[in-house]
C-alpha cells in the first residue's frame, strides 16, 4: 500500500496495515530477553533494566529465566571457553524467531582477554549476532540504542518471498553446533555455517600469532 | 431455553472457551501458513540450564527424615492428648481409662522402637 496514502487515512482516523505490519509490530515491542549475564557487561544490562533507564518501555523489561519463553538473548560480558558450549546450547533452546544482541567487546571479539587462552574470540563464532554493542562495558543507553536497532531490524522483515528470515525458511537450521571441550581448544574452534573469519593483511604475519585462534 | 435463568451462565461459559481456545487456534494456523516447525535435540532436551543432564533420574533417596517424624509424633501427640486426659482424669469411666492406656501403650511402642534403633543416642 502506498506510504502517501496511509499517512493521509491516518489523519483521518484511518487504520490501514498489514498481516506483516501486525506481526512486527508485536514482535518488535514485546522482545523478551534471556535472563543470563556473563560478566561485568551484564551489570549495565541489569542497569538498563531498571527504573532508571527502564527498558520496559520498549517492552523489554520481561527477562525470563527460561529459553522456552525467551525472543532476546544479550551476551552480556565475557564468554569463556567453559561457558560457550552453554550459551550455544541455550540459544538452540530458545524458541524461533530468536535474536542475538552481543554486548561489549568480549562478547563481540573477546575484548581486554583476547590474547588470553581461555576466552572465546567472540560469540558470533558460533551463533548469528544481530546487532553488536562496542564499549566496555556498553552504557545502558547503548544497549537501549541496540534495542532500537533490532526493533528496526524486526520491522523490516517480511513475512514471504525468498528473503525472509530464517525463522520462517523452513530449510534453514534452527539449531547451531554446540562446541566440546576437546583437549586444547573448543572443538570446532568456530562454526563455519555462521562465521567467516575475516581476512586482514597482518604485516606482522609469521612473527605474531594474535588474531589467529 | 433464552428464558433460563441459566441461558447468561451459558453464553459467558461459551465466550470463556472461544476466548481461551481461539488464540492458540489463531497460533497453530499461524504456525502451519508461516512458520515451519524446527525441533531438534537441544530444543527438546528436558532440562533448560545450559548444560546436559548428566545421570539417571531414578536414584534413591534416603528416607532419614521418617525417624524424626514419628519421633515428633510420639512426643507431641502424646503431649496434646495427656493434657485434657489429666484434666478429665477424675470424671473418666473405666472404659474411657483403658482405651486411654492402649493409646499410650501404642506411643511407647513407638519410643521403644526409636530406642532400639538407637534414634535417641547423642553422638
Ligand atoms: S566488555 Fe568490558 S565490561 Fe564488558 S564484560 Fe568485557 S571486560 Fe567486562
Amino acid at each position: 500500500m502506498d506510504e502517501h496514502l496511509k499517512t493521509e487515512l491516518r489523519k483521518q482516523g484511518i487504520v490501514a496495515t498489514t498481516l506483516q505490519e501486525l506481526y512486527n509490530w508485536g514482535r518488535k515491542n514485546s522482545l523478551w530477553p534471556l535472563n543470563f549475564g556473563l560478566a561485568c557487561c551484564a551489570i549495565e544490562m541489569i542497569a538498563a533494566s531498571m527504573a532508571r533507564y527502564d527498558m520496559a518501555r520498549f517492552g523489554a523489561e520481561v527477562f525470563r529465566p527460561s529459553p522456552r519463553q525467551a525472543d532476546l538473548m544479550i551476551v552480556a560480558g565475557t564468554v569463556t571457553k567453559k561457558m560457550a558450549p552453554q550459551v550455544v546450547r541455550l540459544y538452540n533452546q530458545m524458541a524461533e524467531p530468536k535474536y542475538v544482541i552481543s554486548m561489549g567487546a568480549c562478547a563481540i571479539s573477546g575484548g581486554p582477554f583476547k590474547q588470553g587462552y581461555n576466552v572465546l574470540k567472540g560469540i558470533d563464532r558460533y551463533i548469528p549476532v544481530d546487532v553488536y554493542i562496542p564499549g566496555c562495558p556498553p552504557r545502558p543507553e547503548a544497549l537501549i540504542d541496540a534495542l532500537m536497532t533490532l526493533q528496526k531490524l524486526i520491522d523490516k522483515q517480511s513475512l514471504t518471498g525468498a528473503d525472509r528470515p530464517r525463522h520462517l525458511q523452513a530449510e534453514a537450521p534452527s539449531e547451531f553446533i554446540v562446541p566440546r571441550f576437546g583437549a586444547h581448544d573448543l572443538e570446532p574452534p568456530q562454526n563455519p555455517e555462521v562465521w567467516d573469519a575475516p581476512l586482514v593483511n597482518i604485516s606482522l604475519a609469521g612473527t605474531d600469532d594474535a588474531g589467529k585462534h | 431455553m433464552t428464558n433460563s435463568p441459566y441461558f447468561p451462565v451459558l453464553v459467558l461459559l461459551a465466550a470463556g472457551v472461544g476466548f481461551a481456545i481461539a488464540p492458540l487456534a489463531l497460533a497453530w494456523i499461524w504456525a502451519w501458513k508461516f512458520s515451519p516447525r524446527k525441533p531438534g535435540p537441544s530444543k527438546n532436551a528436558i532440562y533448560e540450564c545450559g548444560l546436559e543432564s548428566a545421570g539417571d533420574a531414578w536414584i534413591q533417596f534416603h528416607p532419614g527424615y521418617y525417624l524424626y517424624a514419628i519421633i515428633f509424633l510420639v512426643f507431641d501427640i502424646e503431649a496434646v492428648f495427656l493434657l485434657p486426659f489429666a484434666v478429665a482424669f477424675a470424671g473418666l469411666t473405666f472404659a474411657a481409662g483403658m482405651a486411654m492406656l492402649v493409646f499410650l501403650l501404642l506411643l511407647v511402642e513407638g519410643l521403644v522402637w526409636a530406642y532400639q534403633k538407637q534414634v535417641l543416642v547423642w553422638s
